[in-house]
C-alpha cells in the first residue's frame, strides 16, 4: 500500500488555478521525483500535502497519508502529522532558521513538541540527530547559532529537524538547488542514507531533471499544473514518450551552435589579471593583537582574448565572484595588476575608469532583484549610456535602446514597461540587453542562467553564444555550473581557495581534470546522460 | 559581546558631552543676564557687574563650560536663581514624581502595545485587526492632554476612582501616592502605545512572512506557538528602536501632562523655571532629560545584543 496517495488534486488560490487533476503516489522507503519548471505548481503541492497552503488556497479531491483524509484533517490533526510523521526541508538554507535560536533549541523544538520529550532528553536525541546529518559535536555544540554556519551546514540543520522523529515522509522541495555542486553531492547522498536507513518515503521537489534522475525510482512531470507523464525513471527518460518529457531532457543538455570556434593565440590579450590578490580584514579575535587578513584572492593571473569565452567555475566561496569584482574596477585589488586593453584599470580614478567601464559590462545572476522596479525599461536598459563621451540625444537614445531589445529577442514595444511586466527569462534578456548597449568587448556574466528553468536556461545561452558570434563580445562566465561552462566556454578556469589551480580548454578540464578541486567538482556534478545510464542498469 | 557593548557605552558618553555643550552654548546665546534678573530692574550696573563677578559669568567661555560640566559630574548644578537653593535640591523632590510617572508610561505603553500587535498581525485584514489599528490611529492622532481631560472626566468626576489631580508625596503611602500616578501614566502611555502597537504589527507581519516561520509549521507547532515563540522575539528590534526613540517625546509630554494634572514634577518645574528664566534650572534639567534619553538608548542597545546573536559578535 503506499504511504502517501494523491488523487484528482486541484488546487485554486483566489480565482487563479493552480493544480489540476494531480496524481502522485509516494510508497515506504521510495523515492519519487516531482520535476517541473518555475510555476508548475510543484510547491503549491507539497504544501498541499503539509497543509500550509496560503490563505485563500482552495483544495479539492482526495490526499491520503497513511490512511489519513489529508484536506479534510483538522488543524490539529496536522500539527500532530507535521514534523513527526511528516517532515519537509525547504530550497533556501540561508533564511530557513530562525536567525535569533540555537540549532540545538530549534532540533529540540519539534522533539519536546511530539514526543514530550523532556529537555535533557530532548537535547540528547537532537544531538544524535545532528551527528547522524554530519554536524559533529566538536564543531557543531548545540549552542551555535544559524549565522555561524555555512549554506550547507545550514541545510544539514533543516534536514535533522525534519527527520529528527524518524518521520515516514520527508518532502524535500529544491533542497539542493542554492548550493554548490560538491554540497549538492553530499546532502543528496545524506538523503539518500537516510531513506535507505528508515525506510523513509521521499518526495524530492526539482527543476533538475539530472538531480532526480540520480535519486528517484519513479517520477512525475508536473506542467501548468497537471501532471503530463509519470513513471519509473529509467523508462521515461529512455523512451521520453511525452514531447515535453523530451523538450526538458533536450534543454538540459542542450548546447548552443558556435559555428565559428575562437582560435587561442590569435590576438593579443584583452583583459590581463597578473598576481592579483584581495586580502580582507578579518575577525580579531584579541584586543591585543591585529586581526589575521582573510585572503579571498590569491596570487591569480589570467588573460582573455577578445572574443574568447572563459568560464571560472569553483564552489561557492572561493573568491570568482570577488576576482570578478576586481576585474570590473568595482572592488580595488590588494596586490597585482589588472590590464584592459593593454591599459592598467588597478588604481585608476572613477573618471579616468571612464572609457574601460565603457567596453566591460555585468550580467547578474538575480534578473528579479537587478532591476529599479519603479524605472521603465528604457531608462533602464540605456543605463550604461551615460558612459559614452558623446551622450546621445533623446530620439537616438530610443533608438539605442530598441536597438539593443531588438539583438536579445525583445520588441521596441517593451520599452515603456516596467520590469514586474516580464518573466525571468524576459528579465534576463534585459539585463544582456543593459550590458551590451554600449558595445562592449568584454561581459562578466556572475551565475547569469542559474535562477532560470531549463528550457529558458537554454534559450539564455543560445542568447549569448549568439552575440558572441555577431559581436565578437568575450565573456568571463562566473559559475559552480559545469554544464553552463561546457555549454558555453571556449576555455575553463578552476579556482579553489582564492587560487586558479586549473586552466585549459573546456573539454579537457571537463572530461580529464587533473588537479583534486577540479576532479572534485566533475565527479560532484549531475550529469543527466551518466544519471540515465545508470537508472536504465539499475531498473532493466 | 563585550566589544559591542563597550562601543555602544563610549558612544553614549560622548553623546553625552556633545550635547551638554549644546545646551551650554544654547543657553550662553539666549538673551538675559541671570544677574540682571537677580538684581531686578533697579540695580546700577556697578552692582550688576559685581555679581556678574562673583557668578563667575565673566569667566571666559571655556572655563565656565568646563566648570559647569565638572559640577554636573558631582550632582552640583549650581544654585537657582530665583529661589537661591541648590538646583539640586529642588530637582531631587520633582524627581521623585517625574521618574516613576516616565516608567510607569513607558512599561504601560510596551504592555498594551506588543498583546495588541500580536493580536492585530495575526488576525490581518480581519475585523479584530481593522479595529485595533483603527484605535490605535485615533491614539496617534489625539493630544495626550485631551485623554488627561477625558480621564479626569471619567475615573476621578464620575467614578470618583482616583483623584484629579496633585500628588500626596510618597510619605503618603506608596498606593495613595501610585493611585495620584495612575491616570497620568495612562494618558502619557496611550499614544505611545498605539505608536507602539502598529510598529509591533507590521514587524511581525515582516517576520511571518519569513523562511523560518514556515520551518517551524512544518516542525508542528501550532501557529500561536510559532507566533509567541519564533515571531516575537524577531520583531522585537523595530520595536526597541522605536520604543527608544518615543522616550524622548514620552518626556516631552510629562512636561504638559504634569501641568493637567498638577504635578509637581520635573516638567512642572521645567516650564516654571521658564517663564521665570531661571536658566541655571533649565539648562540642569534638561540635562537631565538628555542623559535619561540616552541612557534609556543605551539599554535599548544592550537589549539589542540580548535579542539578537548576530550583533554580539560584532564590535
Amino acid at each position: 500500500m503506499s504511504l502517501l496517495e494523491i488523487e484528482n488534486l486541484s488546487l485554486t488560490i483566489g480565482a487563479t488555478p493552480i493544480l489540476k487533476g494531480v496524481e502522485l503516489t509516494v510508497a515506504p522507503g521510495e523515492v519519487v521525483g516531482l520535476v517541473g519548471e518555475s510555476g508548475s505548481g510543484k510547491s503549491m503541492t507539497a504544501l498541499t500535502i503539509m497543509q500550509l497552503l496560503p490563505h485563500l488556497a482552495r483544495a479539492e479531491g482526495r490526499v491520503t497519508f497513511d490512511g489519513i483524509d489529508i484536506l479534510g484533517a483538522t488543524e490539529d490533526q496536522m500539527c500532530a502529522l507535521r514534523g513527526d510523521d511528516i517532515g519537509m526541508v525547504f530550497q533556501e538554507p540561508m533564511t530557513a532558521l530562525n536567525p535569533v535560536k540555537t540549532i540545538g533549541e530549534q532540533v529540540a523544538e519539534g522533539i519536546r513538541w511530539h514526543a514530550k520529550a523532556s529537555r535533557a532528553e530532548a537535547e540528547d536525541r537532537a544531538r544524535k540527530i545532528l551527528d547522524r546529518v554530519g554536524l559533529p559535536e566538536a564543531k557543531f555544540p548545540l549552542s551555535r547559532y544559524p549565522h555561524e554556519l555555512s549554506g550547507g551546514q545550514r541545510q544539514r540543520v533543516v534536514i535533522a529537524i525534519a527527520c529528527a522523529l524518524r518521520p515516514k515522509l520527508l518532502i524535500a522541495d529544491e533542497p539542493t538547488t542554492a548550493l554548490d555542486v560538491v554540497l549538492q553531492a553530499q546532502i543528496l547522498d545524506l538523503l539518500r542514507d537516510l531513506v535507505r536507513e528508515n525506510r523513509m518515503g521521499l518526495l524530492l521537489i526539482s527543476h533538475d531533471l539530472a538531480v532526480v534522475t540520480e535519486m528517484a525510482d519513479r517520477l512525475t512531470i508536473l506542467r501548468h499544473g497537471e501532471v503530463t507523464e509519470a513513471g519509473d525513471t529509467a523508462r521515461t527518460l529512455s523512451e521520453q514518450q511525452h514531447p515535453y518529457t523530451r523538450e526538458l531532457a533536450l534543454a538540459s543538455m542542450h548546447l548552443p551552435a558556435r559555428p565559428k570556434p575562437h582560435l587561442a593565440g590569435s590576438a593579443k590579450p584583452l583583459l590581463e589579471v597578473e598576481g592579483v590578490g584581495r586580502d580582507y580584514p578579518g575577525r580579531r579575535k584579541s584586543l591585543f593583537r591585529p586581526a589575521q587578513p582573510i585572503r579571498a584572492v590569491d596570487n591569480v593571473s589570467l588573460t582573455i582574448e577578445p572574443a574568447q569565452s572563459v568560464a571560472l567555475v569553483g564552489r561557492s566561496g572561493c573568491g570568482k565572484s570577488t576576482l570578478a569584482r576586481m576585474i570590473l574596477a568595482l572592488d580595488k585589488p590588494t596586490a597585482g595588476t589588472i590590464r584592459f586593453r593593454g591599459e592598467a584599470i588597478t588604481g585608476k580614478s572613477e573618471a579616468e575608469l571612464q572609457p574601460a567601464r565603457r567596453d566591460m559590462q555585468v550580467v547578474f545572476q538575480d534578473p528579479y532583484g537587478s532591476f529599479d522596479p519603479r524605472q521603465k525599461v528604457e531608462k533602464l536598459v540605456a543605463e550604461p549610456l551615460h558612459l559614452l563621451e558623446k551622450q546621445p540625444a533623446a530620439a537616438e537614445r530610443r533608438e539605442m535602446v530598441a536597438h539593443a531589445l531588438d539583438e536579445v529577442g525583445l520588441g521596441p514595444r517593451d520599452m515603456d514597461k516596467y520590469p514586474h511586466e516580464f518573466s525571468g527569462g524576459q528579465r534576463q534578456r534585459l539585463s544582456i540587453a543593459r550590458a551590451i548597449i554600449t558595445r562592449p568587448k568584454l561581459v562578466v556574466a556572475d551565475e547569469p542562467v542559474s535562477a532560470l528553468d531549463v528550457s529558458i536556461r537554454a534559450q539564455i545561452l543560445d542568447l549569448f553564444a549568439e552575440l558572441n558570434q555577431k559581436l565578437g563580445i568575450a565573456y568571463l562566465f562566473i559559475t559552480h555550473d559545469l554544464t553552463v561552462a561546457r555549454a558555453i566556454a571556449d576555455e575553463v578556469l578552476v579556482m579553489h581557495e582564492g587560487k586558479i589551480v586549473e586552466r585549459g580548454k573546456t573539454a579537457d578540464v571537463l572530461d580529464h581534470p587533473r588537479s583534486e578541486p577540479a576532479r572534485a567538482l566533475v565527479a560532484a556534478a549531475p550529469d543527466l546522460h551518466r544519471a540515465i545510464a545508470r537508472r536504465m542498469q539499475e531498473q532493466g | 559581546m563585550t566589544a559591542y557593548l563597550a562601543k555602544r557605552l563610549i558612544i553614549a558618553a560622548l553623546t553625552l558631552v556633545l550635547a551638554s555643550m549644546v545646551v551650554f552654548a544654547v543657553m550662553e546665546v539666549l538673551p538675559g543676564d541671570p544677574a540682571r534678573l537677580m538684581l531686578g530692574l533697579n540695580a546700577s550696573a556697578d552692582q550688576v557687574e559685581l555679581l556678574r563677578n562673583q557668578m563667575g559669568l565673566n569667566a571666559p567661555l571655556v572655563l565656565r563650560y568646563l566648570h559647569w560640566a565638572g559640577g554636573l559630574l558631582s550632582l552640583d548644578f549650581g544654585r537657582s536663581y530665583t529661589y537661591s537653593v541648590p538646583v539640586i535640591d529642588l530637582v531631587r523632590e520633582r524627581i521623585a514624581v517625574s521618574v516613576p510617572l516616565a516608567l510607569i508610561a513607558l512599561a504601560l505603553s510596551t504592555i498594551i502595545a506588543i498583546p495588541v500587535g500580536v493580536f492585530s498581525a495575526s488576525r490581518q485584514g480581519r475585523a479584530g485587526d481593522t479595529l485595533a489599528m483603527g484605535a490605535a490611529q485615533i491614539g496617534v492622532a489625539v493630544p495626550n492632554f485631551w485623554f488627561a481631560l477625558m480621564l479626569i472626566y471619567l475615573f476621578a468626576v464620575w467614578l470618583r476612582l482616583v483623584p484629579a489631580g496633585g500628588f500626596p508625596g510618597w510619605g503618603a503611602g506608596v498606593w495613595t501616592a501610585l493611585k495620584s500616578l495612575i491616570l497620568p501614566a495612562v494618558a502619557l502611555a496611550l499614544p505611545q502605545a498605539a505608536i507602539l502597537g502598529r510598529v509591533a504589527r507590521s514587524a511581525l507581519i515582516e517576520v511571518l512572512n519569513e523562511d523560518y516561520i514556515r520551518t517551524a509549521r512544518a516542525k508542528g507547532l501550532p501557529y500561536r506557538a510559532v507566533l509567541w515563540r519564533h515571531a516575537l522575539r524577531n520583531a522585537m528590534i523595530p520595536v526597541l528602536t522605536i520604543l527608544g526613540l518615543q522616550f524622548a517625546f514620552l518626556l516631552a509630554g510629562t512636561i504638559i501632562i504634569e501641568n493637567v494634572f498638577y504635578l509637581p514634577g520635573l516638567g512642572r518645574l521645567i516650564f516654571q523655571a521658564i517663564t521665570q528664566r531661571d536658566l541655571i534650572v533649565v539648562e540642569s534639567i534638561v540635562m537631565l532629560l538628555v542623559a535619561a534619553v540616552i541612557l534609556i538608548n543605551l539599554l535599548v542597545d544592550f537589549s539589542y545584543a540580548i535579542v539578537d546573536p548576530r550583533l554580539r559578535g560584532r564590535q
